[in-house]
């Protein structure tokens, strides 16, 4: 929960204040922004954003010049004044807690940071995102037009379906590498993509059914015999390559539902995505 | 710096995708300079809420943003139903330029190369 990210906290240097400690300026904004809240900094120089609600708590060295409150506040923002004067940054924090108290207490929906975010000027609206991820991730808007709907049932580190969008137009901002973290998109990642779409559409396009299949297979006692199946070995071999391609941790895969729930949600998903290219078309 | 250029700071509080030593580098800077600023704790996350506020993209006022790739930060502008201004915003990315570009950027202290646009 992050109750505090409708607060934000202005540490004030203009007109009618003295300035700020440097080092208690800064040390102060490091520890506001890990608190989760927004911090503004005002001097006679520049210009920051406005805002239209929440809760303004205003901090600087006001002197004898401390403004009204009421002068500010209106029905959508709270402001208040908040003289620092000699204190520390866990001082001043602390202050600052107690307004963030005194919000209303809004329900907040807790958040992953890992979530997926398509970048529309690549995608083609070809569904795979939506007929590969079997959390429900995915949906169409009123348009059929592909769009992140249930964000928080992504797997958190499983970049999956970034993976299998043939336009790598599937971005998670906070994964290690590019071009999924939102780097610049060369025609290779485009061709490499392509070539793991390939791969998955080899194995009927069910890889999670398939990668769930692979790994009760490989703790079964009779693995050894059913492996001499050249074929089953083969197409076993393609699933850790895709697996690791597709860089699925394996929690997401050992957390997989039953062979016939994959297989009902992989139909439900197609379902969905065949209605809206069908739609499309 | 012209004096209509709003800067914003991401401090990528939920990850340790920006090298912390330079997110901190960055925001020193900016602390220790002259100028108004405003800070997010974590972009990702507003747009995760869709509550980035409506007055960050005021079309016609430039906006500097020290985040991370111009790409990520454009489609989670848009994801949140706040879509950046086609002009003038640059997003300077913390991942992989050094702080003391990132801040000549913001600052501009020096023109020596201009940051991607969004
Ligand atoms: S797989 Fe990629 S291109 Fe296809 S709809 Fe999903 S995001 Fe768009
Ligand atoms: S926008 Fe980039 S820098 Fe900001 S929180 Fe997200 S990943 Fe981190």
């Amino acid at each position: 929960m992050n109750q505090e990210s409708l607060l934000r906290v202005l540490l004030y240097e203009g007109h009618d204040s003295n300035p700020l400690d440097p080092e208690l300026r800064y040390e102060f904004l490091g520890a506001a922004l890990d608190k989760g809240y927004s911090a503004t900094r005002v001097t006679t120089l520049g210009e920051v954003n406005d805002m239209d609600e929440g809760t303004l708590v205003v901090l600087g060295d006001f002197a004898e010049k401390q403004p009204n409150a009421s002068d500010y506040s209106n029905e959508t923002v709270k402001v208040h004044f908040h003289d620092v004067g000699q204190k520390t940054t866990t001082e001043i924090l602390s202050d600052v807690e107690q307004y963030a108290g005194q919000q209303d207490a809004q329900e907040r929906k807790p958040w992953k940071p890992w979530f997926p975010v398509i970048d529309y000027d690549r995608c083609t609206n070809c569904m795979q995102c939506l007929s590969f991820c079997l959390f429900d991730v995915y949906g169409v808007d009123e348009d059929k037009q592909i769009q992140v709907q249930n964000q928080s049932n992504c797997k958190t580190d499983c970049p999956a379906c970034s993976r299998v969008c043939p336009e790598v137009a599937i971005l998670f901002p906070k994964y290690r590498g590019g071009p999924i973290n939102g780097d610049v998109v060369s025609s290779d990642d485009v061709r490499q993509e392509k070539m793991k779409v390939d791969i998955s559409s080899l194995l009927g396009g069910d890889i999670y059914a398939a990668l769930r299949d692979r790994s009760a297979k490989a703790k079964s006692r009779f693995s050894k015999e059913r492996s001499e199946d050249r074929a089953l070995k083969e197409r076993q071999k393609c699933l850790v390559k895709l697996q690791q391609n597709l860089d699925i941790p394996p929690e997401v895969i050992a957390s997989l539902p039953s062979m016939d729930q994959i297989q009902a949600k992989a139909e439900a998903a197609q379902a969905k995505a065949n209605a809206a290219l069908d739609s499309n078309s | 710096m012209s004096k209509s250029t709003k800067i914003l700071y991401c401090r990528c509080a939920y990850s340790k995708v920006v090298p912390t030593d330079v997110k901190k580098e960055v925001l020193q800077k900016l602390s220790d300079s002259n100028v108004s600023f405003d800070a997010v704790a974590d972009l990702c996350e507003m747009s995760a809420r869709k509550n980035i506020p409506g007055e960050m993209v005021k079309d016609g006022q430039p906006l500097k943003i020290a985040a991370c790739y111009p790409r990520a930060v454009k489609w989670l502008f848009e994801a949140a139903d706040c879509p950046l201004p086609e002009k003038d915003v640059e997003v300077l990315n913390m991942r992989t330029e050094s702080a003391e570009d990132i801040v000549g950027k913001l600052l501009n202290i020096e023109s020596s190369s201009e940051g991607a646009q969004a």
